[in-house]
């Protein structure tokens, strides 16, 4: 009987946390669509780059104006709708602000206010994510749908089967996990070093260029490939984009399912570990 | 993309003008040229002492510029494993593209540490009513504002841009026929314009940030610089097909000739076609001239009609 009054109040003090987050992001609305329509700007200009390169490859590969023509495997039109995908990747993923954040809170003191409530924080921060994530979703969705419906002939082979679609929408919601937890122990770790400007700073370089955001993993030659697959990185971005468009199929797209979830879980765990030990060595200072 | 990560944040441009200008250096004597020239080393002086005070700080944005531009190179060094130039015919080969990238970082470089920081903070000089100080001053506003905090962290990735060039340059030379086209001139006027294009930029920017006098709060000029330079990064002839391609090529070439700012002066050094220019070329470098010129004078008129409607703000 207790147990079950104490996960009904559980749950309503989550639900006033995840509805203040929605209200608050939902304020902006107009200039993020905006926002978001400007920020497909660079993919015109990819889209042209990508185009003169197809154009140009040597007529032995298929190429000299030829539709046949490949790149690592890659056609003209799958290589557009890679960089399409990838912003749906980064839009799950992408979780800017959120090892700042933490790192601010423990430096200001302002942490306090977490450990003397009856929540948690990374419960409390995930969830303050999801609803400004799906307050995100909301509204970008407008412009989405426009671009990838104006870019549609560049998904050569059309809608994916529903198998793959599910894998797809799995994978993203394990992105979005595991960029959040990632993104938390870079965050946790400033109970120890304070400052976590540069360490966040090489997490994003490394993240541009090792996650796929820059561009397709496969063009890398082979021996940075294997180094590549060793990171959680290319789940951010480059794995759901290539079981949409079935580079990763079959089997082999469910061990990645089943890996990212291990990675989720790594980082779970160590998310953990780092606030408990951390929360020893904390002092609050000032705030 | 987000290239705009590492960018620096200038200190408000309102404490530099209270504090750091010495009365001498704006009244001093002589010729106004000088007077001009020694407020900007004054300017180029305070900035360098500013960026040296929080030196970890200017370590990591130059780390930042270098890293992103490095990644660049990285994409297309795995571009031309697959393809041997971007677009047929047009002869940007793998040295001859590395001397437009490299001029690329030169003239991005340039841009940000000259001015882009200080046009980013022009937006809050009107909101705040700092602009007061500047009007107040006995010299040119316009100069007053562009100038105040450079970018010293820039200076290592212009440095790499000139590197870039010049190994693709050794580079071009040792597997081409290309040396005979190199005349004593070819730098001086890959230099010259280089000039115009940073001016060409000077003058897109100063304009954009004009605005924020009528519209109040403008957007981050950071975004714009980031949707703008995004569009000269690669030669202009990746745009020359489909119809939306050629639209952007008319607007970015005549309206606002941002695709010439980097475009000519690497072309001028690589010459990528080799052997004499054809006609369009030497009207690509007249129309470059032109446009500068125009650009210039179109955007002071625009800053003075715009510090016309300036009406301060409460102190």
């Amino acid at each position: 009987m207790t147990s079950a009054a104490t996960w009904g109040s559980e749950l309503r003090k989550w639900w006033t946390f995840f509805q203040i987050s929605l209200n608050e992001r939902l304020v902006y609305r107009g200039d993020f669509m905006l926002g978001t329509l400007m920020r497909f700007l660079p993919t015109l200009t990819q889209i042209f780059l990508w185009w003169a390169i197809f154009e140009s490859l040597p007529a032995a590969v298929g190429g000299a104006g030829g539709e046949g023509g490949r790149i690592a495997g890659y056609r003209y039109g799958d290589m557009v709708a890679y960089y399409l995908l990838i912003t749906i990747s980064r839009a799950f993923s992408s979780m800017p602000g959120l090892t700042s954040g933490i790192a601010k809170m423990v430096r200001s003191g302002e942490l306090k206010k977490y450990l003397i409530q009856p929540v948690d924080l990374l419960t409390c921060l995930l969830i303050q994510r999801v609803a400004h994530k799906l307050v995100y979703y909301l509204i970008a969705t407008v412009p989405f749908a426009l671009v990838f419906f104006l870019c549609r002939q560049f998904f050569i082979d059309g809608w994916p089967s529903a198998e793959v679609l599910a894998v797809f929408a799995m994978s993203l919601v394990l992105s979005f996990l595991l960029g959040f937890f990632l993104e938390a122990c870079l965050g946790l770790v400033s109970f120890w070093l304070l400052e976590v400007t540069s360490l966040a700073f090489i997490y994003m370089l490394m993240n541009f260029l090792l996650s796929g955001h820059m561009f397709p993993l496969d063009l890398l030659p082979e021996w940075s490939r294997w180094l590549v697959d060793c990171l959680p990185l290319k789940y951010l971005a480059y794995f759901p984009a290539a079981v949409f468009l079935g580079k990763v199929e079959g089997e082999a797209m469910y061990w990645g399912l089943l890996i990212e979830a291990a990675w989720v879980l790594f980082f779970v765990v160590l998310s953990a570990f780092l606030w408990t030990r951390g929360l020893v060595r904390y002092s609050g200072f000032g705030g | 993309m987000a290239d705009r990560a590492g960018e620096g944040r200038a200190q408000p441009v309102k404490a530099l003008m209270r504090n750091d200008l010495k009365q001498s250096d704006l009244t001093a004597t002589g010729s106004p040229l000088r007077r001009y020239w020694r407020v900007f080393a004054t300017f180029a002086r305070n900035s360098i002492i500013r960026d040296m005070s929080f030196r970890s700080d200017f370590i990591l944005q130059s780390i930042t510029s270098v890293s992103w531009a490095v990644m660049n190179y990285v994409l297309f060094k795995l571009i031309y494993r697959f393809t041997t130039s971007i677009g047929p015919d047009t002869g940007w080969q793998e040295n001859e593209f590395f001397v437009f990238l490299g001029t690329v970082w030169v003239i991005n470089g340039s841009i940000q540490l000259l001015f882009m920081g200080n046009f980013d903070e022009f937006s809050d000089l009107i909101r705040t009513g700092g602009l007061d100080f500047a009007l107040l001053k006995p010299i040119d506003t316009q100069f007053l504002i562009s100038f105040p905090r450079m970018n010293w962290s820039q200076v290592p990735n212009i440095v790499l841009g000139i590197l870039l060039v010049v190994t693709s340059m050794n580079a071009m030379w040792s597997d081409s026929s290309k040396g005979a086209w190199f005349t004593w001139w070819t730098v001086p006027a890959y230099v010259f314009f280089v000039g115009c294009g940073i001016t060409i930029m000077y003058s897109v920017m100063i304009s954009l940030a004009s605005t924020s006098i009528w519209l109040g709060r403008n957007q981050n000029l950071y975004d714009f610089w980031f949707y703008i330079t995004n569009f000269y990064r690669y030669p202009m002839e990746i745009y020359q097909r489909g119809s939306l391609g050629w639209a952007l090529w008319g607007t970015f070439t005549f309206v606002i000739p941002i695709l010439v700012v980097s475009n000519v002066p690497a072309r001028v050094l690589a010459n990528p076609l080799g052997g004499p220019w054809n006609a369009w070329e030497w009207s690509l470098v007249g129309l470059t001239l032109a446009m500068t010129l125009a650009s210039l004078i179109l955007s002071r008129l625009v800053f003075r009609s715009a510090l016309n409607s300036y009406r301060s703000a409460s102190s």
